[in-house]
């Protein structure tokens, strides 16, 4: 199979939401704070990211309260999953290609 | 349109939150080093001013109160001197140190901390002094080889070492002491060294 950049997930190109997926990729969950911490963007700009993976079923979101506290976690899907490693092994060819 | 280092930078990328977003990496080998120190200095005043020697499953001391005072001394020292440090190493590579990561790395750990100081404050009240030696120990590796999993690999096997002479030191309570201070303070050290050689040098 040959493999180009027209491969690459445009969902991708962002760092944050790549970002995202590799925190999401190697935990069970987790919520808006952590990935706040580990990112180090502003809310509104990891929540837009967020919806963008949400709405291409990367991810997916579960609401629950805390303390009457809403607390949300979120979980990388079994597609998400699989476009993340796709894009993995896209970025592994390419960086080889041009060895 | 990425070139060929953007490519390259991303994968940097996702491996460096993997890696942060997993495990705690920001442990400093000095914190072991410095608790090794605490630990042997503990057990010098316990033994040489308080003459505290455990030699018997049953044993006592009207010292107790002073030891374990001094225990408690010794214990915050040495976690006081391990967040420092370690917030210390997470500031110079400008990360936080209170991340959902170190949250569960503090919980894993705690379990059987809590737990292994819950028995031994029984213990304790009914004299079988002879028991905390061999059973900090033992709950002490425990925790070590469940909290391994959220930092740097090693420190199970460090776990593992503390395990094993807390076992031993059951069959010997007479130098359970002594086994304590290998244990806390020697193995500690060296462990620090290492750790402090391998990844901070």
């Amino acid at each position: 199979m040959k493999i180009s950049i027209d491969d690459l997930h445009q969902a991708f190109e962002s760092r944050v939401r790549l970002g995202i997926m590799s925190a999401l990729a190697v935990n069970e969950y987790l919520d808006f704070t952590s990935l706040k911490e580990y990112l180090d963007v502003t809310d509104g700009n990891l929540a837009t990211h967020l919806k963008k993976l949400e709405k291409e079923k990367f991810i997916r979101i579960e609401k629950s309260f805390i303390d009457r506290k809403p607390n949300t976690k979120y979980f990388i899907t079994e597609k998400g999953k699989k476009k993340f490693n796709d894009h993995l092994a896209v970025l592994e060819q390419i960086i080889k290609s041009q060895k | 349109m990425k070139k060929e280092q953007d490519y390259i930078k991303d994968i940097a990328e996702i491996r460096s939150m993997m890696e942060r977003s997993s495990k705690f990496l920001s442990l400093s080998g000095w914190a072991g080093i410095m608790a090794g120190l605490y630990a042997l200095g503990g057990i010098i005043v316990a033994h040489r001013i308080y003459g505290f020697y455990p030699d018997e499953i049953f044993y006592s001391s009207d010292k107790l109160p002073n030891v374990i005072v001094l225990a408690l001394l010794v214990l915050i020292l040495a976690l006081m001197t391990a967040v420092i440090l370690s917030r210390k190493k997470a500031r110079d590579k400008n990360e936080k140190i209170w991340t959902a990561t170190s949250r569960r790395l503090v919980v894993h750990m705690a379990f059987p901390l809590v737990s292994g100081g819950i028995l031994l404050l029984v213990f304790i009240s009914k004299g079988l002094i002879g028991l905390i030696a061999p059973l900090s120990l033992i709950f002490y590796g425990l925790a070590l080889v469940n909290a391994s999993k959220y930092t740097i690999d090693d420190v199970k096997y460090l776990g593992f070492i503390q395990i094993g002479f807390g076992l031993i030191s059951s069959f010997f309570i007479e130098f359970g002491l002594l086994f304590w201070s290998c244990g806390f303070g020697i193995i500690h050290i060296i462990y620090g060294i290492y750790m402090y050689i391998r990844y901070e040098k």
